[in-house]
Formats: structure tokens, sequence, C-alpha cells
């Protein structure tokens, strides 16, 4: 009785284990196919890689790790149009080619195609974002023969193959500033910055300082929301603004697309950074400060053929043509505003205009 | 400064931007609700929105209809339920890791389908405010209340009507029995499978509506990853309201207006530093779940795949 009992339970505990085993490889299966396919898609990168004929020339190949997606209308973006440009200087993808890894905002996984990416030989491997800077210190003395480049920074740890690159966003701040306070009649005016560092930080206190030079008495709300990529936040701070009096806005980041959107219902104006951003509200954009950062990478590409593999910082300028002040054609910038803005520029690139940072 | 967050004008800023940013939380964590009551986590929101947003996104911008944008995050909502409802009620997969896959899904899916068929970031004439005659010219209240969009007054119609569906109709007993004792309510006869079908697939479409929410009636673009994490704060808000959904409505309400007040107080020029604001949302959010944590618990069945004993 009590050993048919015991093989009864035994019988149980089996068929248990093995209906167990079964659901745990169904499971599996089932995780590991979820996981692959999403992560296909997500880190789906994409390439305008060189045909496979290799021309008489060895090409010179760029890959780059970014942290947001290339038509980000921000950061992200400024980079990918300037390789765009370089390699059309350059004789198209033949003789330049560029790979890319978008959206790569966890820094282990950007320090992952870093290295993937070294050790497929790439001439030059870009970390575009602040973030990735310990990621390269570590990696860089693994590939001397590879050039590295990450920004927006000025460090470049003492190797002798890593690059910095940087933008002082400040000056295109500025020039925006002094229009913002020129234009603005409620004598409010807002603005929209993602985490209070780097260069959202130097923009917005250029931006300030712009309009405090131009008018003191005119008000700067400034929102932090504490997030890249918060859109609904940024579209509510923008709303914010509006509501506290601010008659013309500005911000910096990619998460900003929802801010511009409400300034545009309420007609107020919008100034851009880091890339064009008219064609989201071609009516009220009156002027963006974007990134040419293919003047630093001009540079950088003729020292690595030259063989120098690192160990500069490269600094865009409105002087040097790294920052360029874009004026929406649309907009019916009056005439002496506008000449305020070049003198503004001018003065910014001779030096007679100096900027005070807090 | 402080006292300039009495004034009026604050009071009703905050309210209004309170009420607008608390709308997709209460779809999608109204959806939650329901597939939680069946003893269902479903941890895919995020990406079931992000899908949502792009399908509404995408059909508003091609074809001009506010309408089919809506309908199209419905159905592609109810897709993505539908898929999660086959992994976890017939595979009987575990349902957290399972959602996670769905989330990472839809935010490579809508990325890529991004990338694929706009390549940029774009803009759509959202639903228009609707003014209610009357109710929208009483002073203050009328700004806060009834100068919303059409999505917005149907996420606050949406608590009293799951409340009711859930807690007074047949469907809503059986959806509770099976979240709480599916072996019982099987050997009553209900089909346990049938009901988490149900409100797997129900939450989906809401989590949907909710992405519609963000892409065709508040923000009007569409980018990457643009819920930011909404839809996780959605399901934690199912927790905060203990599976009721005034509770939900309360959680999201009190999120939100502390997010709309932090807002305020940087544009105020108060002098507390950015990241403690932009904190104070989260860390108050934590203190009333401490201090109001409830006798009231889980769904018995939460999480736990139903299989009959033969």
């Amino acid at each position: 009785m009590a050993s048919g009992l015991f093989v009864m339970n035994k019988m149980l505990y089996e068929t248990r284990i093995v209906k167990m085993e079964k659901k745990m490889k169904k499971l599996v299966w089932l995780l590991t196919l979820i996981v692959v396919l999403s992560l296909s898609l997500s880190a789906c990168g994409g390439s305008t890689a060189a045909p496979e004929e290799a021309a008489a020339m060895e090409p010179f190949r760029v890959a780059v790790v970014m942290p947001s997606a290339i038509n980000d209308l921000a950061f992200s973006q400024s980079m990918y149009d300037a390789l765009l440009l370089i390699q059309e200087e350059m004789g198209g993808p033949e003789m330049f080619e560029i790979v890319y890894s978008e959206n790569m905002f966890v820094v282990d996984d950007a320090a992952a195609a870093i290295r993937d990416y070294a050790s497929q030989g790439y001439d030059l491997v870009i970390g575009h974002g602040s973030q990735y800077g310990s990621s390269l210190q570590e990696i860089a003395p693994d590939f001397p023969e590879t050039s590295f480049a990450w920004g927006t920074t000025s460090e470049t740890f003492g190797q002798p193959n890593i690059f910095a690159y940087s933008a002082s966003s400040q000056q295109g701040g500025y020039v925006n500033g002094v229009l913002a306070a020129t234009l603005s009649q409620s004598a409010t005016i807002g603005v929209v910055g993602p985490i209070e560092v780097g260069d959202a930080k130097l923009y917005v206190d250029g931006f300030k300082a712009g309009v405090a030079a131009t008018n003191p008495a005119v008000t700067v709300n400034v929102n932090y929301i504490g997030s890249f990529s918060d859109v609904a936040l940024a579209s509510e701070a923008a709303t914010t603004h509006i509501s506290a009096g601010a008659d013309v806005l500005t911000g910096t980041a990619q998460m900003v697309v929802g801010a511009i959107g409400k300034a545009e219902e309420a007609n107020a104006l919008w100034f851009g950074t880091q890339s064009n951003q008219t064609s989201l509200a071609p009516s009220i954009v009156v002027a963006n400060q974007v990134y040419h950062w293919e003047v630093a990478l001009r540079e950088m590409i003729s020292m690595i053929q030259a063989g120098e593999l690192g160990g500069k910082a490269f600094d865009a300028t409105l002087a040097n043509g790294g920052e360029v002040m874009e004026f929406n054609p649309d907009y019916a910038l009056s005439d002496d505003a506008k000449a305020l803005a070049d003198s503004t520029i001018q003065g910014i690139i001779d030096g007679s205009i100096t900027i005070t940072l807090p | 400064m402080i006292t300039e967050l009495f004034s009026t004008t604050v009071l009703i800023g905050i309210l209004a931007s309170g009420i607008r940013l608390a709308t997709p939380y209460l779809y999608a964590a109204i959806g939650e609700t329901f597939s939680q009551k069946s003893g269902v986590l479903n941890l895919g929101v995020e990406g079931q929105m992000l899908l949502g947003c792009f399908a509404a996104f995408y059909v508003t911008f091609t074809t001009g209809s506010l309408w089919l944008g809506l309908l199209a995050a419905i159905a592609v909502g109810a897709l993505m339920g539908l898929a999660m409802a086959f992994v976890t009620v017939n595979l009987r997969a575990q349902q957290g890791i399972s959602g996670i896959g769905f989330y990472l899904f839809g935010l490579g899916m809508s990325d890529l389908l991004f990338q694929r068929l706009m390549g940029t970031v774009e803009t759509v004439q959202g639903f228009p405010k609707i003014y209610i005659p009357g109710l929208s010219e009483i002073p203050g209240i009328g700004e806060i209340f009834f100068n919303q969009n059409i999505l917005v007054y149907g996420a606050y119609l949406l608590v009293p009507l799951a409340w009711f569906v859930l807690n007074k109709t047949t469907l809503g007993l059986k959806i509770r029995a099976v979240g709480e004792n599916p072996d019982a309510a099987d050997s009553l006869g209900v089909n346990v499978a049938r009901v988490r079908y149900f409100t797997i697939i129900l939450g989906g479409i809401l989590s949907g509506v909710a992405g519609a929410s963000l892409s065709i009636a508040l923000l009007n673009v569409f980018q990457q990853n643009m819920t930011s994490g909404l839809g996780f704060i959605a399901v934690a808000l199912v927790y905060f309201g203990a599976w009721h959904p005034v509770g939900v409505l309360g959680g999201a309400l009190l999120f939100s207006m502390v997010n709309s007040l932090q807002l305020w107080v940087q544009v105020l020029g108060i002098p507390i530093p950015s990241d403690i604001a932009v904190m104070m949302p989260y860390v108050l959010t934590i203190l009333v779940l401490v201090a109001t944590v409830s006798r009231v618990r889980a769904p018995s069945a939460l999480t736990k795949p139903f299989e009959r004993d033969e």
C-alpha cells in the first residue's frame, strides 16, 4: 500500500518534471525568438557602404556611433549630414565609406559597436556623444592603427589616436538670444532644455547672455526637463512657457520637436539649434544655429592621411565655419533685425563681442 | 517667487497641463488594469504604445484622416494584444519576460517603420480642441477641463466606463474570477482562455490609443522612442491605483500634476536645481505609494499561466 502510494507519487512527480521541462523549452525558444527578432530590428543600423569592387585607391572608411537617429533634426543628424557632405566632396561612396549605428543611447552597446568597428579596420571611428568618452579611452589603446574621435568635448586623454571635437554653441546661442530679445514683444522668452550639462547648457547660457546684452528687461525662463527623449514633457514645458507669457521660444536636443509644435499653435517664434528645424514649422522659425562638423572632419581626415591619428581637439565656431547661422527665408525678418544679427555674428567672429558665461 | 505659484494663471496652467499629461497614462493604465484583473501582467505596453503612436501618425500623415489614424492605432494595438495573448495564454510563457520581448519588438519595429516610411520628423494637424458651449466658458474650470481635444475627454470617460464594466457586469465578474481563481472559474464553465484573450487584446487596443493620443492629438509629431518610458509608468500606476480604475485615475493625475508643477517651478525661477525638480513626480509617487499602501492585494492569479488539470 505504502509502496504503491510512493510509486504513484513518484510518477506524478516525474510527469510534472517532464511537463515543466517541456514548458521551459518552449519558453526558452520563444524568448530567443522574440529577443533575436527585436534586437535585429532595433539595432538596424544602415550603411551607405561602397560597392564590392575596389576602386583604384583604397577608400577612406568611417564608422560612427550615435545616441539618437540620423534623422533626429538635431545632434545626430548634424554629424550624419556632415559625413554625407564629405562623402560627396571626396567622390562618393567608392572613395569614402560611411557606416553607422544609431540609437546607441546605452553606453555598453555603443562600446561594443565601437570595438567591432575598430577591429574591422575602419580608418576613423567616431563616438558621437559625450557619454562615449570612457569607452574610447579604454578601447583606443588596443587599436593603435585606428583613429578615434568623440564629442562634444576637448578631452583627448593624451592618446595619440583620439581626436576630440566640440562646438562653441554659446556663440549661435548668443546670436539667437540677441534676435529673440529684439523680436519679443511680451518681454518674456522661454527655453526648453534637456539636462543641464554640456552642449545644451552652453547654448542656453549663450542665449541668455545674448538676451541680457540686448535688452536686460527681458525675462528668460529656462526649463530643463531632465530627458533627451520625452517629447510629451518638452511639449508641456513649451505650453507652460506660453502660459507664463513667452512669445519667443527656443530649445535644444532632439525632444524639442514637441515644443516646436506648441510654439506654432500659439504663434510664438522659435529659434533652433544643432540642425535646421525650419521644416517643422516654417511660419514661426526665425533662425537656426547649425553645426557643420565637416570643418573639423576635413582636418581630421587630412591629418589621418598624413599619418597623424589623433591628439588634437577641434572646436566648431562661427569664425571657422563649424557653426553657421541659417535664417528661415520664409520668415519676414526686418532689415534692421537682420543687420543686427549679421553685425552680432561679425562681432563674435572678429572678437569685438565676448560672451561671458556664468 | 513661491507666492507666484499660487496665482490663478499658474494654478490653471498646472491643472490644465496635468489633465493633458495624464491622458496617455489613463488609456494605457486602464487597459493594463483589465489584463491584470484577469491575471495577466502585460509589460509590453510601451511597445504597443509606440506602434500605435506610429501607426496613427503615419496613417494620418498619408491619408489626412485623423479617424483612420486612430483606427490604425486600434488595429495595431489589437494585433499586438493578440500576439501577446497567444504567447501568454496558449504558450504559457513567463509574462514579465515575454512582455519585455514585446516592448523591444515595438521599440524596434516602430523605429524601423519610421526610418523606412518617413525618414524624417514630420508634423500633422492633430485632433482640434473641442469647445463645449457653456462649459468651456466657465472661468478657470472651462480652461482646465473643457478646452481639450476629444482623446483627452475620451480618456476620462473611460474611467467610469471601466469601473462599470469591471464591477457591475457579468463580463467584469468573469474577468475578476479568472484573475482570482481560474480553476474555480473554469469549473463553473467560464472560458479562462477566452476571457484573457479579451482583456489582453483590449489592453493592446487601449495602449494603441494611448500612443495615438500622443502622436495625433497632443504632440502631433512622431519621433523614435517618443513614449520615453511612459508605458512602464502606466504599468506602475495600475499597482499604485490598487487595480481600481478610480485609483489609477488618482495616480495618473497625481503624477502628471506634480510633473506640470515642476515645470512651473523652473519657469518661475524658484531656486531649486532642475535635477531635483525633475525628480519630484517620481519621489512623490513613491512616497504616496508607501504611505497609502493598502490591504488590497494583487489578483491572486496574476502572472500565473492557467493550465487545466487533466
